[in-house]
């Protein structure tokens, strides 16, 4: 990507109106205050322009909500799958323990079985690594975002900064997922607010 | 010579899931005398209390490497038996843990049988 795509600004288009007054200027043979004013116009809104598509890129929203948000959300599911996998191996250990008083043949049979199902439980162990990989590249894309912001609101004063706004219709408005657990309320909370409200 | 199932193990990894998982499977094969260590510190110390036949570690740790732990064990002469469990598969991984002295490598996920097949390259029958 080119430094004049990544800063939304189509430099060539400026350069180009920019030689056109100045060659107008230097001909001086259509010069008038005029012509000298429509060009300067137009480089004005294009500047605008630019200014505003920025602005309504909501750089602020991808590196201070959006990828905080994701990350979160990525770090639950990590924890969720460990606390999953440590159940069902106190499940196989109570199977293994149980086996012990079987005969040889269904011993042979069960450990077998728990065999499968703790190889299997090794998925969480990858699906970790995974997501840890994807997490640090989020945060390397955060931090890369809220450089570029800086940069932006260094260059263009007064920059808007529009907030993502919440477009979805009716019911959809409640559709949000799984919550993070320090954000969820639990069952027993949802039991009171229910007996409260009936 | 017969694989003595009495000697000491220890297992590597920062995930306690990994450790319950590899301690398991090792239970299985009759290797009763199992130790845990969650990075590659930890194992230093415990290297240093005890003999260990075999260890089995992971790679991906912090602050120290498996990779790192298997530099600091060879630096010290200690040839014991070095099985690397690890999801790096990458050529350059593979090379540099030969070329640190690693007796064998497994790439995660991994089953029992997988397990036993590298645990007999390096010990023998058992």
């Amino acid at each position: 990507m080119s430094g004049d795509q990544k800063n939304g600004i189509g430099r060539e288009k400026v350069v180009e109106i920019v030689a056109s007054v100045i060659e107008r200027v230097r001909s001086s043979e259509e010069l008038s205050r005029e012509n000298l004013y429509r060009e300067l116009k137009a480089l004005h809104d294009l500047i605008e322009e630019t200014r505003q598509d920025i602005g309504r890129t909501n750089f602020t929203e991808i590196s201070g909500k959006h990828i905080p948000s994701a990350t979160d959300e990525l770090d639950a599911v990590v924890a969720a799958t460990e606390v999953a996998t440590s159940t069902i191996m106190d499940s196989c250990d109570a199977i293994q323990a149980e086996s012990e008083k079987m005969d040889p043949h269904h011993k042979e049979f069960l450990m077998a079985e728990v065999t499968k199902i703790l190889e299997a439980c090794s998925f969480q162990d990858i699906t970790g690594q995974r997501i840890t990989k994807v997490v640090k590249s989020l945060k390397v894309i955060e931090g890369k975002v809220s450089d570029l912001m800086g940069i932006l609101e260094d260059k263009i004063p007064g920059l808007p900064m529009g907030q993502d706004e919440d477009r979805r219709q009716g019911d959809a408005r409640l559709m949000n997922g799984p919550q993070l657990p320090d954000k969820s309320v639990s069952q027993e909370d949802i039991d009171k607010l229910l007996a409260d409200l009936f | 010579m017969a694989v003595d199932k009495e000697m000491n193990v220890l297992i590597v990894d920062d995930y306690k899931t990994m450790l319950r998982i590899i301690g398991n499977l090792l239970k299985q094969l009759g290797f009763g005398n199992v130790d845990e260590a969650t990075d590659g510190g930890m194992a230093i110390e415990m290297i240093k209390q005890k003999k260990y036949g075999l260890i089995i570690s992971d790679w991906n740790m912090e602050p120290m490497s498996g990779l790192d732990l298997l530099k600091h064990v060879r630096g010290n002469n200690d040839n014991v038996p070095f099985i690397m469990v690890t999801a790096e598969s990458k050529t350059e991984n593979v090379i540099a843990a030969k070329q640190a002295g690693v007796s064998n490598y497994i790439v995660k996920p991994f089953n029992a049988e997988t397990l036993k097949q590298k645990m007999t390259a390096v010990l023998g029958e058992f």
